[in-house]
Protein backbone atom coordinates (compact mmCIF):
# COMPACT_ATOMS: atom_id res chain seq x y z
CA UNK A 1 0.00 0.00 0.00
CA UNK A 2 1.38 3.36 -0.90
CA UNK A 3 2.33 5.74 1.85
CA UNK A 4 -0.08 8.19 0.21
CA UNK A 5 -3.11 6.23 1.32
CA UNK A 6 -1.87 6.32 4.89
CA UNK A 7 -1.44 10.07 4.73
CA UNK A 8 -3.33 11.28 7.74
CA UNK A 9 -3.61 14.95 6.91
CA UNK A 10 -6.51 14.55 4.52
CA UNK A 11 -8.07 17.82 3.51
CA UNK A 12 -11.55 17.79 4.97
CA UNK A 13 -12.47 20.74 2.85
CA UNK A 14 -11.74 18.82 -0.34
CA UNK A 15 -14.81 18.84 -2.53
CA UNK A 16 -13.38 16.00 -4.53
CA UNK A 17 -10.68 13.54 -3.55
CA UNK A 18 -9.65 10.36 -5.27
CA UNK A 19 -6.90 7.81 -4.86
CA UNK A 20 -5.37 5.33 -7.32
CA UNK A 21 -2.77 2.61 -6.65
CA UNK A 22 -1.43 3.12 -10.14
CA UNK A 23 -1.71 6.02 -12.58
CA UNK A 24 -1.31 3.71 -15.57
CA UNK A 25 -4.98 3.55 -16.62
CA UNK A 26 -5.90 7.18 -16.04
CA UNK A 27 -2.76 8.26 -17.89
CA UNK A 28 -3.65 6.13 -20.94
CA UNK A 29 -7.18 7.54 -21.04
CA UNK A 30 -6.13 11.17 -20.64
CA UNK A 31 -3.39 10.90 -23.28
CA UNK A 32 -5.97 9.50 -25.71
CA UNK A 33 -8.23 12.57 -25.45
CA UNK A 34 -5.39 15.07 -25.19
CA UNK A 35 -5.74 16.48 -28.72
CA UNK A 36 -6.16 19.96 -27.25
CA UNK A 37 -4.38 21.33 -24.20
CA UNK A 38 -7.34 22.18 -22.01
CA UNK A 39 -10.08 19.88 -20.82
CA UNK A 40 -13.00 20.07 -18.46
CA UNK A 41 -13.25 17.60 -15.59
CA UNK A 42 -16.58 16.52 -14.14
CA UNK A 43 -16.55 14.55 -10.94
CA UNK A 44 -19.93 12.96 -10.17
CA UNK A 45 -20.97 10.07 -8.00
CA UNK A 46 -20.60 7.84 -11.05
CA UNK A 47 -16.97 8.75 -11.57
CA UNK A 48 -14.67 11.18 -13.31
CA UNK A 49 -15.28 12.43 -16.84
CA UNK A 50 -12.74 14.51 -18.74
CA UNK A 51 -13.97 16.31 -21.87
CA UNK A 52 -11.90 17.95 -24.59
CA UNK A 53 -13.53 19.97 -27.34
CA UNK A 54 -12.37 21.46 -30.61
CA UNK A 55 -13.99 24.19 -32.70
CA UNK A 56 -17.47 23.21 -31.57
CA UNK A 57 -17.38 20.28 -33.96
CA UNK A 58 -15.51 17.59 -32.10
CA UNK A 59 -15.83 16.41 -28.54
CA UNK A 60 -14.08 13.58 -26.76
CA UNK A 61 -14.83 12.40 -23.24
CA UNK A 62 -12.93 9.86 -21.17
CA UNK A 63 -14.90 8.16 -18.37
CA UNK A 64 -13.21 6.66 -15.37
CA UNK A 65 -15.91 5.07 -13.25
CA UNK A 66 -15.57 5.38 -9.49
CA UNK A 67 -15.04 1.63 -9.10
CA UNK A 68 -11.65 2.01 -10.80
CA UNK A 69 -10.45 4.23 -7.95
CA UNK A 70 -9.31 2.74 -4.65
CA UNK A 71 -10.90 5.68 -2.83
CA UNK A 72 -13.35 8.24 -4.21
CA UNK A 73 -14.93 11.00 -2.16
CA UNK A 74 -17.25 13.66 -3.42
CA UNK A 75 -18.66 16.33 -1.11
CA UNK A 76 -21.03 17.88 -3.61
CA UNK A 77 -23.41 16.68 -6.29
CA UNK A 78 -21.04 17.51 -9.07
CA UNK A 79 -17.66 19.17 -9.14
CA UNK A 80 -16.49 20.85 -12.35
CA UNK A 81 -13.14 22.40 -13.18
CA UNK A 82 -10.99 23.08 -16.24
CA UNK A 83 -7.28 22.23 -16.38
CA UNK A 84 -4.44 21.89 -18.84
CA UNK A 85 -4.59 18.17 -19.62
CA UNK A 86 -1.13 18.13 -21.22
CA UNK A 87 0.37 19.40 -17.97
CA UNK A 88 -1.72 16.91 -15.99
CA UNK A 89 -0.44 14.02 -18.11
CA UNK A 90 3.20 15.12 -17.65
CA UNK A 91 2.67 15.23 -13.88
CA UNK A 92 1.08 11.79 -13.77
CA UNK A 93 4.12 10.41 -15.57
CA UNK A 94 6.74 12.22 -13.49
CA UNK A 95 8.34 8.97 -12.36
CA UNK A 96 8.16 7.45 -15.82
CA UNK A 97 6.89 4.09 -14.67
CA UNK A 98 3.44 2.76 -14.04
CA UNK A 99 4.02 1.88 -10.39
CA UNK A 100 3.14 5.42 -9.35
CA UNK A 101 0.37 5.95 -6.80
CA UNK A 102 -1.84 9.02 -7.07
CA UNK A 103 -3.95 11.12 -4.77
CA UNK A 104 -5.85 13.97 -6.36
CA UNK A 105 -7.74 16.68 -4.57
CA UNK A 106 -9.82 19.69 -5.56
CA UNK A 107 -10.98 22.12 -2.92
CA UNK A 108 -13.37 24.10 -5.05
CA UNK A 109 -13.75 27.09 -7.30
CA UNK A 110 -10.57 29.16 -7.48
CA UNK A 111 -8.35 26.44 -6.04
CA UNK A 112 -5.77 24.54 -8.06
CA UNK A 113 -5.98 20.82 -8.65
CA UNK A 114 -3.47 19.20 -6.33
CA UNK A 115 -1.81 15.87 -7.01
CA UNK A 116 0.38 13.76 -4.77
CA UNK A 117 2.34 11.10 -6.64
CA UNK A 118 4.49 8.47 -5.04
CA UNK A 119 6.87 5.81 -6.27
CA UNK A 120 9.52 4.01 -4.25
CA UNK A 121 9.20 6.33 -1.29
CA UNK A 122 9.79 9.48 -3.35
CA UNK A 123 6.93 11.97 -3.42
CA UNK A 124 6.05 14.57 -6.02
CA UNK A 125 3.44 17.15 -5.28
CA UNK A 126 1.81 19.15 -8.05
CA UNK A 127 -0.43 22.14 -8.00
CA UNK A 128 -2.13 22.73 -11.35
CA UNK A 129 -3.97 25.94 -12.04
CA UNK A 130 -7.68 25.56 -12.75
CA UNK A 131 -9.43 27.80 -15.23
CA UNK A 132 -12.96 29.04 -15.74
CA UNK A 133 -14.94 26.04 -16.98
CA UNK A 134 -17.12 27.20 -19.83
CA UNK A 135 -20.21 25.40 -21.08
CA UNK A 136 -19.45 22.41 -23.20
CA UNK A 137 -21.57 21.49 -26.15
CA UNK A 138 -24.33 19.04 -25.53
CA UNK A 139 -24.51 17.04 -28.68
CA UNK A 140 -27.68 15.45 -27.39
CA UNK A 141 -26.75 12.15 -28.90
CA UNK A 142 -29.52 9.97 -27.57
CA UNK A 143 -30.15 6.31 -28.22
CA UNK A 144 -33.58 7.17 -29.54
CA UNK A 145 -32.20 8.91 -32.60
CA UNK A 146 -29.58 6.34 -33.48
CA UNK A 147 -30.07 5.13 -37.02
CA UNK A 148 -27.15 2.82 -37.37
CA UNK A 149 -24.81 1.09 -34.97
CA UNK A 150 -21.97 -1.34 -35.41
CA UNK A 151 -19.49 -2.74 -32.95
CA UNK A 152 -16.21 -3.94 -34.28
CA UNK A 153 -12.79 -5.08 -33.11
CA UNK A 154 -10.43 -2.12 -32.92
CA UNK A 155 -7.66 -3.83 -34.87
CA UNK A 156 -9.90 -3.73 -37.95
CA UNK A 157 -10.52 -0.02 -37.73
CA UNK A 158 -6.85 0.61 -36.91
CA UNK A 159 -5.93 -0.96 -40.25
CA UNK A 160 -8.53 1.12 -42.05
CA UNK A 161 -7.36 4.34 -40.45
CA UNK A 162 -3.76 3.54 -41.24
CA UNK A 163 -4.71 3.27 -44.93
CA UNK A 164 -6.66 6.51 -45.07
CA UNK A 165 -5.56 8.95 -47.74
CA UNK A 166 -4.42 11.93 -45.73
CA UNK A 167 -4.48 14.19 -48.76
CA UNK A 168 -8.26 14.00 -48.60
CA UNK A 169 -10.12 16.85 -46.91
CA UNK A 170 -13.14 14.79 -46.11
CA UNK A 171 -14.00 11.27 -45.05
CA UNK A 172 -17.35 9.77 -45.99
CA UNK A 173 -18.97 7.08 -43.90
CA UNK A 174 -21.74 4.93 -45.25
CA UNK A 175 -23.76 2.54 -43.12
CA UNK A 176 -26.60 0.47 -44.49
CA UNK A 177 -28.61 -2.70 -43.86
CA UNK A 178 -27.88 -3.56 -47.50
CA UNK A 179 -24.60 -3.89 -49.38
CA UNK A 180 -22.04 -2.36 -49.18
CA UNK A 181 -23.06 -2.31 -45.44
CA UNK A 182 -20.09 -0.30 -44.15
CA UNK A 183 -17.99 1.83 -46.48
CA UNK A 184 -15.39 4.47 -45.84
CA UNK A 185 -14.50 6.77 -48.73
CA UNK A 186 -11.84 9.42 -49.14
CA UNK A 187 -11.12 11.67 -52.12
CA UNK A 188 -7.47 12.66 -52.29
CA UNK A 189 -5.02 14.02 -54.81
CA UNK A 190 -4.37 10.55 -56.21
CA UNK A 191 -8.03 9.65 -56.56
CA UNK A 192 -10.87 8.11 -54.57
CA UNK A 193 -10.34 5.31 -52.08
CA UNK A 194 -13.18 3.11 -50.92
CA UNK A 195 -12.84 0.60 -48.11
CA UNK A 196 -15.72 -1.84 -47.66
CA UNK A 197 -16.31 -4.06 -44.67
CA UNK A 198 -19.17 -6.55 -45.15
CA UNK A 199 -21.49 -7.19 -42.26
CA UNK A 200 -20.54 -10.82 -41.97
CA UNK A 201 -16.85 -9.98 -41.51
CA UNK A 202 -15.51 -11.64 -38.37
CA UNK A 203 -14.26 -8.22 -37.27
CA UNK A 204 -17.83 -7.03 -36.83
CA UNK A 205 -19.45 -8.17 -33.58
CA UNK A 206 -22.71 -6.30 -33.83
CA UNK A 207 -24.41 -4.92 -36.88
CA UNK A 208 -27.62 -2.96 -36.26
CA UNK A 209 -28.31 -0.78 -39.25
CA UNK A 210 -31.83 0.33 -40.09
CA UNK A 211 -31.37 2.88 -42.83
CA UNK A 212 -28.93 3.71 -45.55
CA UNK A 213 -27.15 6.82 -44.33
CA UNK A 214 -24.10 8.59 -45.70
CA UNK A 215 -22.37 11.49 -44.07
CA UNK A 216 -19.17 13.38 -44.61
CA UNK A 217 -16.80 14.65 -42.00
CA UNK A 218 -13.60 16.64 -42.11
CA UNK A 219 -10.72 14.21 -41.92
CA UNK A 220 -8.90 16.60 -39.57
CA UNK A 221 -11.83 16.26 -37.15
CA UNK A 222 -11.83 12.49 -37.26
CA UNK A 223 -8.05 11.89 -37.18
CA UNK A 224 -7.50 12.72 -33.46
CA UNK A 225 -9.76 9.79 -32.59
CA UNK A 226 -6.94 7.43 -33.60
CA UNK A 227 -5.27 8.01 -30.24
CA UNK A 228 -8.28 6.47 -28.50
CA UNK A 229 -8.54 3.77 -31.13
CA UNK A 230 -4.93 2.77 -30.56
CA UNK A 231 -5.51 1.85 -26.90
CA UNK A 232 -8.95 0.27 -27.28
CA UNK A 233 -10.03 -3.31 -27.79
CA UNK A 234 -13.42 -2.66 -29.34
CA UNK A 235 -15.16 0.31 -30.84
CA UNK A 236 -18.78 1.07 -31.56
CA UNK A 237 -19.75 3.42 -34.37
CA UNK A 238 -23.12 5.09 -34.24
CA UNK A 239 -24.75 7.70 -36.43
CA UNK A 240 -28.00 9.49 -35.77
CA UNK A 241 -30.63 11.16 -37.90
CA UNK A 242 -28.59 14.38 -38.00
CA UNK A 243 -25.53 12.61 -39.32
CA UNK A 244 -23.73 13.04 -36.03
CA UNK A 245 -20.97 10.46 -35.73
CA UNK A 246 -20.16 8.93 -32.38
CA UNK A 247 -17.34 6.49 -31.67
CA UNK A 248 -17.33 4.71 -28.36
CA UNK A 249 -14.07 3.00 -27.42
CA UNK A 250 -13.77 0.21 -24.89
CA UNK A 251 -10.45 0.35 -23.10
CA UNK A 252 -9.32 -2.35 -20.69
CA UNK A 253 -8.30 -1.07 -17.26
CA UNK A 254 -7.27 -3.97 -15.01
CA UNK A 255 -10.53 -5.67 -14.04
CA UNK A 256 -12.69 -2.94 -15.52
CA UNK A 257 -13.48 -1.48 -18.89
CA UNK A 258 -13.30 2.27 -19.31
CA UNK A 259 -14.89 4.21 -22.12
CA UNK A 260 -13.98 7.08 -24.35
CA UNK A 261 -16.67 8.70 -26.42
CA UNK A 262 -15.74 10.71 -29.49
CA UNK A 263 -18.42 12.72 -31.31
CA UNK A 264 -18.06 14.59 -34.55
CA UNK A 265 -20.48 16.80 -36.48
CA UNK A 266 -20.96 16.22 -40.20
CA UNK A 267 -20.07 18.60 -42.97
CA UNK A 268 -23.25 19.91 -44.59
CA UNK A 269 -23.80 18.69 -48.15
CA UNK A 270 -23.16 21.38 -50.74
CA UNK A 271 -26.28 20.44 -52.67
CA UNK A 272 -28.35 21.03 -49.61
CA UNK A 273 -29.31 17.36 -49.36
CA UNK A 274 -28.44 17.42 -45.68
CA UNK A 275 -31.02 15.55 -43.63
CA UNK A 276 -32.63 17.60 -40.89
CA UNK B 1 55.41 19.24 -28.39
CA UNK B 2 54.84 15.54 -28.52
CA UNK B 3 52.20 13.17 -27.30
CA UNK B 4 51.61 9.48 -27.77
CA UNK B 5 49.56 7.05 -25.78
CA UNK B 6 48.00 3.61 -26.09
CA UNK B 7 44.99 2.11 -24.35
CA UNK B 8 44.70 -1.67 -24.62
CA UNK B 9 42.17 -2.69 -21.95
CA UNK B 10 38.59 -2.83 -23.26
CA UNK B 11 37.09 -1.45 -20.03
CA UNK B 12 39.47 1.52 -20.17
CA UNK B 13 38.68 2.14 -23.84
CA UNK B 14 34.97 2.02 -23.15
CA UNK B 15 35.22 4.34 -20.16
CA UNK B 16 37.38 6.80 -22.10
CA UNK B 17 34.83 6.87 -24.92
CA UNK B 18 31.96 7.26 -22.42
CA UNK B 19 33.71 10.28 -20.95
CA UNK B 20 34.03 11.91 -24.38
CA UNK B 21 30.36 11.16 -25.13
CA UNK B 22 29.35 12.75 -21.82
CA UNK B 23 31.43 15.84 -22.63
CA UNK B 24 29.81 15.99 -26.07
CA UNK B 25 26.41 16.29 -24.40
CA UNK B 26 27.65 19.22 -22.34
CA UNK B 27 29.35 21.29 -25.00
CA UNK B 28 30.50 21.38 -28.62
CA UNK B 29 34.03 22.42 -27.75
CA UNK B 30 36.38 21.14 -25.07
CA UNK B 31 39.95 21.69 -24.01
CA UNK B 32 42.18 18.73 -23.17
CA UNK B 33 45.27 19.32 -21.12
CA UNK B 34 47.95 16.63 -21.01
CA UNK B 35 50.45 16.56 -18.16
CA UNK B 36 52.86 13.86 -17.07
CA UNK B 37 50.39 12.18 -14.70
CA UNK B 38 46.99 13.61 -15.47
CA UNK B 39 44.63 14.40 -18.30
CA UNK B 40 42.20 17.26 -17.81
CA UNK B 41 39.03 18.03 -19.78
CA UNK B 42 37.98 21.65 -19.41
CA UNK B 43 34.90 23.35 -20.77
CA UNK B 44 34.58 27.07 -20.35
CA UNK B 45 31.22 28.78 -20.57
CA UNK B 46 30.91 31.18 -23.48
CA UNK B 47 29.96 34.40 -21.75
CA UNK B 48 31.46 33.77 -18.38
CA UNK B 49 34.05 35.89 -16.59
CA UNK B 50 37.66 34.86 -16.64
CA UNK B 51 38.72 31.84 -14.65
CA UNK B 52 35.43 30.05 -14.25
CA UNK B 53 35.39 26.75 -16.05
CA UNK B 54 31.98 25.18 -16.46
CA UNK B 55 33.35 21.65 -16.53
CA UNK B 56 36.57 20.58 -14.88
CA UNK B 57 37.40 16.93 -15.16
CA UNK B 58 40.56 15.03 -14.16
CA UNK B 59 41.72 11.54 -15.11
CA UNK B 60 44.78 9.75 -13.81
CA UNK B 61 46.50 8.65 -17.01
CA UNK B 62 47.84 5.44 -15.48
CA UNK B 63 44.27 4.25 -15.01
CA UNK B 64 43.74 4.26 -18.75
CA UNK B 65 46.98 4.10 -20.71
CA UNK B 66 49.35 1.16 -21.11
CA UNK B 67 51.79 3.47 -22.84
CA UNK B 68 51.96 7.22 -22.33
CA UNK B 69 54.62 9.73 -23.17
CA UNK B 70 54.51 13.44 -23.68
CA UNK B 71 56.69 16.46 -24.08
CA UNK B 72 55.06 19.79 -23.29
CA UNK B 73 55.63 23.26 -24.69
CA UNK B 74 58.74 23.78 -22.60
CA UNK B 75 60.74 22.05 -19.88
CA UNK B 76 59.32 24.04 -16.99
CA UNK B 77 55.86 23.99 -18.51
CA UNK B 78 55.63 20.36 -19.44
CA UNK B 79 52.00 20.52 -20.53
CA UNK B 80 49.94 20.54 -23.70
CA UNK B 81 46.61 22.33 -24.10
CA UNK B 82 44.47 21.47 -27.13
CA UNK B 83 40.94 22.44 -28.09
CA UNK B 84 38.78 19.95 -30.01
CA UNK B 85 35.20 19.37 -31.15
CA UNK B 86 33.60 16.87 -28.81
CA UNK B 87 31.08 15.28 -31.12
CA UNK B 88 33.71 14.65 -33.79
CA UNK B 89 35.85 12.80 -31.26
CA UNK B 90 32.87 11.00 -29.77
CA UNK B 91 31.83 9.65 -33.16
CA UNK B 92 35.37 8.49 -33.93
CA UNK B 93 35.52 6.55 -30.68
CA UNK B 94 32.13 4.88 -31.04
CA UNK B 95 33.67 1.48 -31.80
CA UNK B 96 35.34 1.57 -28.36
CA UNK B 97 31.96 1.51 -26.64
CA UNK B 98 30.86 -1.72 -28.22
CA UNK B 99 32.04 -4.88 -26.49
CA UNK B 100 34.77 -6.55 -28.56
CA UNK B 101 34.62 -3.52 -30.83
CA UNK B 102 38.32 -2.71 -30.61
CA UNK B 103 41.51 -4.33 -29.45
CA UNK B 104 43.47 -1.18 -28.76
CA UNK B 105 43.63 2.50 -29.53
CA UNK B 106 46.71 4.62 -30.07
CA UNK B 107 46.60 8.39 -29.74
CA UNK B 108 49.17 10.71 -31.24
CA UNK B 109 49.60 14.41 -31.68
CA UNK B 110 50.29 14.81 -35.37
CA UNK B 111 50.59 17.51 -37.95
CA UNK B 112 48.57 16.77 -41.06
CA UNK B 113 48.44 20.19 -42.73
CA UNK B 114 47.26 21.38 -39.33
CA UNK B 115 47.55 19.94 -35.82
CA UNK B 116 45.51 16.80 -35.20
CA UNK B 117 44.97 14.26 -32.51
CA UNK B 118 45.16 11.04 -34.47
CA UNK B 119 43.42 7.94 -33.20
CA UNK B 120 44.54 4.61 -34.57
CA UNK B 121 41.96 2.02 -33.59
CA UNK B 122 42.86 -1.63 -33.98
CA UNK B 123 39.58 -3.36 -34.69
CA UNK B 124 39.00 -6.88 -33.48
CA UNK B 125 38.76 -9.30 -36.31
CA UNK B 126 39.07 -13.06 -36.24
CA UNK B 127 42.30 -13.63 -38.13
CA UNK B 128 43.58 -10.32 -39.51
CA UNK B 129 43.73 -6.95 -37.83
CA UNK B 130 42.14 -3.94 -39.40
CA UNK B 131 43.04 -0.42 -38.40
CA UNK B 132 40.83 2.58 -38.46
CA UNK B 133 42.53 5.95 -38.39
CA UNK B 134 40.78 9.15 -37.38
CA UNK B 135 42.39 12.56 -37.54
CA UNK B 136 40.65 14.93 -35.17
CA UNK B 137 41.61 18.54 -35.90
CA UNK B 138 42.74 20.40 -32.80
CA UNK B 139 43.87 23.91 -32.09
CA UNK B 140 46.86 24.35 -29.87
CA UNK B 141 46.13 26.80 -27.08
CA UNK B 142 48.92 29.28 -26.53
CA UNK B 143 50.40 29.71 -23.05
CA UNK B 144 48.94 33.17 -22.54
CA UNK B 145 45.47 31.67 -22.54
CA UNK B 146 46.27 29.01 -19.95
CA UNK B 147 45.34 31.19 -16.95
CA UNK B 148 41.67 31.14 -17.93
CA UNK B 149 41.77 27.35 -17.80
CA UNK B 150 43.14 26.82 -14.34
CA UNK B 151 41.60 24.72 -11.64
CA UNK B 152 38.54 26.58 -10.35
CA UNK B 153 38.57 27.83 -6.81
CA UNK B 154 35.99 25.74 -5.07
CA UNK B 155 33.73 28.14 -3.19
CA UNK B 156 32.29 27.56 0.24
CA UNK B 157 29.16 25.62 -0.48
CA UNK B 158 26.09 26.18 1.69
CA UNK B 159 25.10 22.57 1.38
CA UNK B 160 26.56 19.39 -0.18
CA UNK B 161 24.29 16.41 -0.60
CA UNK B 162 24.75 13.07 -2.34
CA UNK B 163 22.26 12.25 -5.09
CA UNK B 164 20.35 8.99 -4.57
CA UNK B 165 20.56 7.58 -8.05
CA UNK B 166 21.00 9.42 -11.31
CA UNK B 167 18.44 7.36 -13.17
CA UNK B 168 15.40 8.44 -11.15
CA UNK B 169 16.56 12.05 -10.92
CA UNK B 170 17.04 12.08 -14.68
CA UNK B 171 13.53 10.65 -15.31
CA UNK B 172 11.97 13.33 -13.11
CA UNK B 173 14.11 16.15 -14.51
CA UNK B 174 13.32 15.17 -18.11
CA UNK B 175 9.58 15.30 -17.38
CA UNK B 176 10.02 18.65 -15.70
CA UNK B 177 11.91 19.86 -18.76
CA UNK B 178 8.66 19.65 -20.75
CA UNK B 179 6.99 21.95 -18.22
CA UNK B 180 9.62 24.65 -17.77
CA UNK B 181 13.01 25.90 -18.99
CA UNK B 182 14.39 26.30 -15.48
CA UNK B 183 14.51 24.12 -12.39
CA UNK B 184 15.15 24.99 -8.75
CA UNK B 185 17.29 22.66 -6.67
CA UNK B 186 16.85 22.92 -2.92
CA UNK B 187 18.69 21.02 -0.21
CA UNK B 188 19.12 21.19 3.54
CA UNK B 189 21.39 19.67 6.16
CA UNK B 190 18.85 17.01 7.08
CA UNK B 191 19.37 15.03 3.89
CA UNK B 192 16.42 16.47 2.00
CA UNK B 193 16.65 17.40 -1.67
CA UNK B 194 13.86 18.96 -3.73
CA UNK B 195 13.61 19.39 -7.48
CA UNK B 196 11.06 22.04 -8.35
CA UNK B 197 9.60 23.76 -11.39
CA UNK B 198 7.29 26.71 -11.21
CA UNK B 199 5.28 28.06 -14.13
CA UNK B 200 2.01 29.99 -14.40
CA UNK B 201 0.36 26.66 -15.23
CA UNK B 202 1.66 24.53 -12.41
CA UNK B 203 4.13 24.04 -9.60
CA UNK B 204 5.68 20.58 -9.38
CA UNK B 205 8.12 19.49 -6.63
CA UNK B 206 9.77 16.13 -6.15
CA UNK B 207 11.09 15.36 -2.67
CA UNK B 208 13.98 13.07 -1.85
CA UNK B 209 14.67 12.32 1.81
CA UNK B 210 17.33 10.69 3.95
CA UNK B 211 20.15 11.44 1.55
CA UNK B 212 23.76 11.38 2.67
CA UNK B 213 25.35 14.72 3.44
CA UNK B 214 28.89 15.51 2.42
CA UNK B 215 31.00 17.42 4.90
CA UNK B 216 30.40 21.05 4.20
CA UNK B 217 31.38 24.11 6.15
CA UNK B 218 28.52 26.29 7.24
CA UNK B 219 25.86 26.86 9.78
CA UNK B 220 25.10 23.56 11.43
CA UNK B 221 22.50 25.01 13.79
CA UNK B 222 19.53 25.55 11.54
CA UNK B 223 19.55 22.14 9.84
CA UNK B 224 16.06 22.42 8.35
CA UNK B 225 16.88 25.52 6.38
CA UNK B 226 16.91 24.99 2.62
CA UNK B 227 19.52 26.43 0.30
CA UNK B 228 18.55 26.76 -3.32
CA UNK B 229 19.48 27.93 -6.78
CA UNK B 230 17.49 28.19 -10.01
CA UNK B 231 19.33 26.79 -13.01
CA UNK B 232 18.85 26.01 -16.70
CA UNK B 233 17.03 22.69 -16.80
CA UNK B 234 18.48 21.57 -20.13
CA UNK B 235 22.03 21.88 -18.79
CA UNK B 236 21.08 20.00 -15.65
CA UNK B 237 19.57 17.14 -17.66
CA UNK B 238 22.64 17.07 -19.93
CA UNK B 239 24.85 16.59 -16.87
CA UNK B 240 22.70 13.68 -15.71
CA UNK B 241 23.65 11.68 -18.81
CA UNK B 242 27.03 11.29 -17.10
CA UNK B 243 25.39 8.22 -15.55
CA UNK B 244 27.13 6.30 -18.32
CA UNK B 245 30.59 6.80 -16.79
CA UNK B 246 29.30 4.83 -13.82
CA UNK B 247 30.06 7.20 -10.99
CA UNK B 248 30.39 5.79 -7.49
CA UNK B 249 29.17 9.07 -6.07
CA UNK B 250 27.47 12.20 -7.34
CA UNK B 251 27.22 15.23 -5.06
CA UNK B 252 25.05 18.27 -5.52
CA UNK B 253 26.60 21.40 -4.01
CA UNK B 254 24.63 24.60 -3.70
CA UNK B 255 25.65 28.18 -3.01
CA UNK B 256 22.36 29.84 -2.15
CA UNK B 257 21.05 31.90 -5.05
CA UNK B 258 24.40 31.78 -6.80
CA UNK B 259 25.15 28.38 -8.25
CA UNK B 260 24.85 24.64 -8.31
CA UNK B 261 28.05 22.63 -8.62
CA UNK B 262 27.63 18.97 -9.48
CA UNK B 263 30.53 16.73 -8.53
CA UNK B 264 31.00 13.23 -9.82
CA UNK B 265 33.61 10.67 -8.84
CA UNK B 266 34.64 7.10 -9.43
CA UNK B 267 38.03 5.47 -9.33
CA UNK B 268 39.05 6.71 -12.81
CA UNK B 269 37.66 10.19 -12.96
CA UNK B 270 36.45 13.22 -11.10
CA UNK B 271 34.25 15.83 -12.73
CA UNK B 272 33.00 19.21 -11.58
CA UNK B 273 30.11 20.85 -13.42
CA UNK B 274 29.29 24.43 -12.47
CA UNK B 275 25.87 25.84 -13.21
CA UNK B 276 25.27 29.51 -12.45
CA UNK B 277 21.96 30.53 -10.92
CA UNK B 278 19.48 32.31 -13.18
CA UNK B 279 17.09 34.89 -11.79
CA UNK B 280 13.39 34.22 -12.12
Amino acid sequence: MSILSQNADVEDDCLFEAYLDSVKNISVLLKAVNFKDNGICFATDKGLKVTVEDSKCVQASAFIQREVFQHYTLNDEQVVFKVNISVLVECLNIFGGSATALKMCYQGYGFPLTLLLEEGGVITDCSIRTLEAEEILDFNFSAANVLNKIILRSECLKEVFAELDTSSDLIEILLSPDPPYFRITTAGTAGDTKIDIPKNSDMIETFQCTTLATSRYKLSHVKPSSKSLAVSQKVSIRTDDRGLLCFQYMIPADNHTCFIEYCCTPVADIDGEYDE
Amino acid sequence: MKFRGKIAESACMRQFANIIVTLARLSKLCVVRFTKDFIYFIIVEENVTVGKPMVWSVLEQTHFFNEYSMTGVSEDQNEIYLEFETDVMAKSLSSLRVSHGAKSVKMKLTNKKSPCLTFEIQLSELSHSRFCVHDIPVSVIPRKEWTALQEPVVPNYDVSIQLPGLKLIRTVAERMKSLSSHIVLLANHEGALILKVETPEATVSTHFKNLIMENSGGDEENTEEFFSARIDIRKFVQFLTSEQVNPSKVVCNIVDDKMVAMFLINEDIIMHYFLPAVAA
